[in-house]
């Protein structure tokens, strides 16, 4: 077998002798270092660096989540306090309306009474002067006519037994001055 | 039972041969006799290297805010050691140490895994300079953050008269404790991982060379072919577990000394 290829293989060398299994060999030390050193360079130039800026990067995400998460709480905290207020001060101002209107409506019942009432006196009072009105030309007007008339029945009873009966004359004109006095009466009036 | 069937299991190459430590010296191949030669076990570390860093590349170029496919694949690699590792043992002072623990973490996890992997078939920790490189990193690491953070002499007195003890007990204490922060520390995580590693590697090429003997050998032992090759499948899986969990217990390790090393008390 060519001595590479053996070499190459997992088969066992020279046994060495004595104690040599616990001296290093100058190139086992020296590629192990350079391995060592290749990998150490790189995870503390490259890989660490990036690993620490992105754990960086996340726990900002989750810590700005929290933050953004915690000021819309208060926000919403805020308008919540802000509703009731606005509700309370509705509710309040609607009982002040309230309380007015029944002020309000009081007056205004109050005062649509007066009104009526005041209108009902001045029809009564018109009615009642028109009624009087019309009564005093009635009782005017009959008496006038009734006078007409008595005088009339009465001349013509007078004209008959004027002369016959000085008694009869004297009832006659009795009547007659009374009559004049009711219409003076009436008159009056 | 094996070492029993093993002289009768003859196969047209000369019969089973057990595995040796040969296994972790393989020949040169590039450069050969120059300090820099190349091993086949080298070319598997720097492809490994390699492909850990085009993972994190492509995981990386445009990383989103949403993640998708492989970028969630690298964030999680990341925080398994992050969360894992760093935040566990260093807490507040493992930022700056997150680009040597997390890199550490993941070439020590692919360097393990190739023991398992097929073609490769061995751990390129499984040789000791390997574990024995990031043991003495790991050692300066904490050495010089220690002493930057508390003083040379303050650093040393930390770690060689831990207070609340009487005086002569120091004769005792200090020693071992000497021995034990700045010796055995770095010992231990290298023989830890080395051994792991080798041993891993033994037991597969055990089982399944076996497996192969007993296969070609004569007569009724190729049924034992079977349980062998049931063996070596369940420490292929089981390898899985130790190349993640010798990754995690070096970097573990690594960050608890970091942390005691610039803490004022431990």
């Amino acid at each position: 077998m060519n001595p590479v290829a053996a070499n190459l293989l997992a088969a066992g060398g020279e046994a060495p002798e004595g104690s040599a299994i616990l001296f290093p060999a100058s190139y086992d030390l020296i590629w192990g270092g350079l391995s060592f050193l290749i990998v150490l360079t790189l995870f503390w130039k490259f890989v660490l660096p990036r690993m620490k800026q992105v754990m960086d990067e996340r726990s900002e995400l989750i810590e700005g989540g929290i933050a953004r998460a915690e000021e819309m709480q208060e926000q919403a905290r805020a308008d919540l306090e802000a509703y009731r207020k606005a509700l309370a001060e509705a509710r309040e101002e609607a009982a002040e309306i309230r309380t007015q209107a029944q002020g309000d409506r009081r007056a205004i019942v109050d005062e649509a009474r007066a009104e009526a009432a005041a209108a009902a006196a001045a029809v009564t009072q018109a009615s009642e002067a028109a009624i009087e009105r019309d009564r005093a030309q009635v009782v005017s007007q009959l008496t006038a006519q009734v006078g007409a008339m008595s005088i009339e029945l009465a001349s013509k009873i007078v004209g008959q037994s004027l002369a016959g009966d000085s008694a009869v004359r004297k009832t006659v004109e009795d009547f007659v001055s009374d009559l004049e006095q009711m219409a003076n009466a009436q008159g009056s009036r | 039972m094996l070492t029993a069937l093993v002289p009768m299991a003859s196969s047209p190459d000369g019969g089973f041969k057990a595995p040796t430590v040969g296994e972790f010296f393989p020949g040169e191949l590039i450069f050969i006799g120059t300090p820099f030669a190349m091993t086949r076990i080298n070319l598997m570390g720097l492809l490994m290297a390699g492909v850990l860093s085009l993972f994190f590349v492509v995981a990386f170029a445009k990383p989103k805010l949403v993640p998708s496919g492989v970028q969630n694949l690298g964030e999680m690699a990341i925080d398994l050691v992050q969360k894992n590792v760093i935040d566990e043992a260093l807490g507040d002072k493992g930022k700056k140490y997150a680009p040597y623990l997390i890199s550490m973490f993941w070439l020590l996890f692919a360097f393990n895994i190739t023991g398992i992997l097929p073609t490769m078939h061995l751990a390129i920790s499984s040789v000791i300079a390997i574990p024995l490189m990031f043991a003495v990193i790991a050692w300066l690491v904490f050495n010089i953050q220690g002493v930057r953070a508390l003083g040379f002499f303050h650093y040393l007195k930390a770690n060689l008269f831990p207070p609340g003890i009487p005086w002569p007990i120091y004769i005792l204490v200090t020693p071992i404790e000497f021995v034990s922060t700045f010796l055995l520390r770095p010992l231990t995580l290298t023989i830890r991982l080395l051994a792991n590693m080798m041993a891993g590697h033994l037991l597969l090429v055990l089982f399944f060379s076996a497996t192969s003997s007993l296969l070609l050998a004569d007569g009724f032992v190729k049924i034992f072919a079977i349980p062998s090759f049931l063996m070596g499948f369940a420490f292929t899986l089981f390898e899985i577990l130790i190349a993640v969990l010798q990754a995690y217990i070096f970097t573990l390790l690594t960050a608890v000394y970091i942390d005691s090393a610039t803490s004022e008390e431990h």
